[in-house]
């Protein structure tokens, strides 16, 4: 039987990757992450997993290690943060090329400068073109839900790519919630024993060489495998949720819909600030406004005729952003919704608001400031502002 | 680019991620395709110290009976440290450009390029010993 528990989203992760029980973990600390690892190092030493912790000197030498060990057959998994997963990037396109399906949990944290150790999605959008598949959670919940399924949807034979499976820094790794931890035979038997479908390092009677050259002759087709790999991860990802569900009651899929069916003004928004803005849509709703909700799960590969097809009815739709892409016109997910809607017979009105970069609180009165905006634009049909900052002081 | 037959299989039928199954294939790669300058042996000139057989960092300088053979020229890059290396009076190993690699009086070129190498060092030698002398 599954158990009640209260549990900080680091915790919470740390006993998913006890009950997975993976092959070798790389430890290099960085907050707010640390606390994973630090959980994960004394089921280490009480002798509650069999894993073979490496710890490292930086974040590009645990990434490698991950890469070597998973190259060399084994289920691997990390955990990291902001400048850590940037000190990771060259060793993320690594791992992602060599079709290694790695597991990190990222904690989501602003990227320096200034520094600032607080939940923003600077680290993960850096890294969205790395080749990861990004998973993103609103709750502890949902983070430990998202780490039990990572395995299975990386080392899908089909996909054989890396997961990234995101939560924020400190809102949800460090606060206390309750949450239903599943029992560890069930995880054990969900998640399944590890093969490799392909020759592995440590294989010897079958010897290959991973990451060779591979020059002009060869290497397009080497993309474009993983191209094709990582658009096929779309449907395992329905297709490991679904069976989730079975096992949990908490059935996933590529993003959830809240009152959205016949929402006229709507919100997209990740993460924790989900759940905050979904106070906002149940207040609306009582008040008579056709508001409604989409919060992203699947970031990475991008499952823009989806997105589309829920959000086409809508009059007016604003994107929120915790992370701004500098110079762009807009933040990272409002391009990818904007480039989703654009084939909509009727398309919506679209605007984005970048908020909460480093922690800064979002209120219940700046989202209701958001939806009186949607209304606003709704009625008038007309765009004056596409992007801007919110919660920030002129 | 589309799949040719016979030629180099399409992104379906490759290994994923570039990875290589066969062990020991950098034998079968043509590596040679890659020099600008090619070595040249002249025979008579060497002296067997097989000192280019030690220097060559990709083995193309093969041997029989423990003597000097034949380049190996389609692993050989052309980096010309056999050349450089070779310490015969008269060198024993020239470059010359890859363009006229397999030209058929490559052979003559080349004793001409190696006596001209010797007497401009000889003049050169000759004329630093004046200057001492002086």
């Amino acid at each position: 039987m599954p158990k009640k528990v209260a549990m900080t989203g680091n915790v919470a992760v740390a006993n998913a990757m006890r009950q997975i029980n993976p092959d070798v973990c790389a430890a290099y600390p960085i907050t707010p992450s640390t606390e994973i690892m630090q959980q994960f190092s004394s089921f280490v030493a009480d002798g509650l997993v069999n894993t073979n912790l490496v710890t490292v000197e930086s974040e590009h030498s645990a990434m490698s290690a991950c890469i070597g060990a998973c190259a060399a057959g084994g289920r691997v998994m990390n955990a990291t943060s902001a400048n850590g997963l940037a000190l990771m990037w060259e060793m993320l396109y690594i791992a992602s090329g060599n079709r290694l399906p790695i597991v990190l949990s990222c904690v989501n944290r602003a990227l320096s400068a200034p520094i600032n150790i607080h939940g923003d999605h600077s680290d993960s959008m850096g890294a969205r073109d790395s080749g990861w598949i990004q998973l993103y959670a609103e709750n502890a919940q949902e983070a430990y839900d998202n780490t039990v399924q990572a395995p299975k949807i990386g080392e899908h034979p089909d996909v054989r790519l890396p997961v990234m499976s995101c939560m924020d820094g400190f809102i949800i790794s460090h606060s206390i919630e309750n949450m239903e931890l599943l029992d560890d035979e069930q995880v054990k038997k969900f998640v399944g024993a590890y093969k490799s479908p392909v020759p592995v390092l440590l294989d010897t009677d079958h010897p290959v060489t991973v990451g060779p050259l591979d020059l002009q002759d060869y290497y397009m087709e080497h993309k474009k495998q993983q191209h094709e790999a990582i658009k096929k991860a779309k449907n395992v990802v329905i297709e490991v949720g679904k069976e989730f569900g079975k096992l949990s009651g908490r059935t996933y899929g590529l993003f959830e819909n809240y009152k959205l069916k016949d929402a006229e003004v709507a919100l997209v928004v990740l993460n924790s600030a989900a759940g905050t803005a979904k106070v906002i849509v149940d207040e609306l709703r009582k008040k008579g406004v056709k508001a409604g909700l989409l919060k992203p799960r699947l970031f990475r590969p991008f499952p823009y005729l989806e997105v589309a097809s829920a959000l086409k009815n809508c009059s007016a739709i604003c994107v929120m952003d915790r992370c701004d892409s500098f110079g762009a016109a807009g933040g990272p997910l409002f391009s990818e919704f904007r480039s989703a809607l654009y084939d909509v017979p009727e398309r919506p009105m679209m605007i984005n608001k970048i908020y909460g970069l480093g922690g800064r609180d979002l209120g219940l009165d700046d989202i209701r400031k958001v939806f009186r905006e949607l209304v606003t634009l709704a009625e008038s049909g007309k765009v004056t502002k596409l992007y801007e900052y919110i919660t920030v002081r002129e | 680019m589309s799949k040719q037959k016979g030629g180099p299989k399409g992104w379906k039928d490759l290994p994923i991620g570039g990875m290589i199954t066969e062990a020991g294939n950098a034998a079968t790669y043509n590596t040679g395709a890659w020099r600008s300058e090619k070595p040249i042996w002249i025979e008579e000139n060497c002296i067997q110290c097989l000192f280019c057989w030690i220097y060559c960092p990709d083995s193309s300088v093969t041997t029989k009976d423990g003597k000097r053979a034949a380049f190996d020229y389609m692993h050989c890059k052309g980096c010309g440290v056999c050349a450089m290396e070779c310490p015969s009076k008269v060198k024993a190993i020239v470059m010359v450009p890859e363009a006229d690699g397999s030209a058929p009086d490559i052979l003559d070129r080349a004793k001409a390029i190696a006596k001209k190498m010797a007497d401009e060092k000889a003049a050169e030698k000759a004329a630093g010993k004046e200057a001492k002398d002086a």
